[in-house]
């Protein structure tokens, strides 16, 4: 049996993906929006068991899972030959459409795993309670994390293109 | 208005950049 490590490596690339990007928007598109109802809901239940069991999780697969997409699509790139043509977007090493287009996605996965491990970790464990911060430090933590997120799910809408547009053609 | 501040303003904002960027590799490629 041949084993395809090209094959191997896209498989996990994709699975890694799938874990961040699915919790990016569970992140955004449910946990966020609930959180801001329950603390607006003052005979609720409120959103502490959430803060405490749900979102420390969430985090360790999101980050991690980000960090590992990152890795196993260099890996990728560099198996095919294109890691320099890429980041460097045609304008070194490989060249060509697929190329550039696999080279944004890249940049702006790279931008995405920036904010992941720079900007939104460091500032989830202030609002989370995991290392101590002054209420000031909080609400600036909270506002820079939510930026940083959104941000995410901004550029995951054209880094997908791209991911997908590098090998299947772009949609415009 | 910061379009991050909605999720409805972040989806658009990521579409218009998906179409500015796609324009950005053709010329980049030149295609």
């Amino acid at each position: 049996m041949d084993i395809n490590l090209f094959v191997i490596d896209r498989w996990f690339h994709v699975l890694a993906g799938i874990t961040w990007i699915g919790l990016l928007y569970y992140f955004n598109f449910v946990q966020a929006p609930a959180m801001n109802q329950a603390a607006a809901d003052k005979e609720g239940p409120g959103g502490a068991g959430i803060s405490k069991y749900v979102a420390p999780l969430a985090l360790v697969w999101f980050r991690w899972a980000a960090l590992a997409t990152w890795v196993t699509g260099a890996i990728l790139l560099h198996m095919k030959g294109w890691l320099l043509g890429a980041f460097a977007l045609g304008f070194a090493g490989a060249s060509g459409v697929q190329v550039v287009t696999i080279g944004v996605g890249a940049w702006l996965g790279t931008f995405m795993l920036f904010n992941v491990w720079v900007l939104i970790w460091p500032n989830q464990k202030k609002i989370l309670g995991m290392v101590p911060a002054t209420d000031e430090e909080k609400a600036k933590g909270k506002r820079i994390a939510f930026l940083a997120s959104r941000s995410n799910t901004l550029m995951s809408i054209p880094m997908l293109l791209c991911m997908v547009g590098s090998v299947h053609g772009l949609a415009f | 208005m910061n379009p991050l501040d909605t999720i409805k303003g972040t989806i658009i904002a990521g579409f218009v950049l998906a179409v500015v960027l796609t324009y950005v590799i053709k010329a980049l490629a030149g295609v």
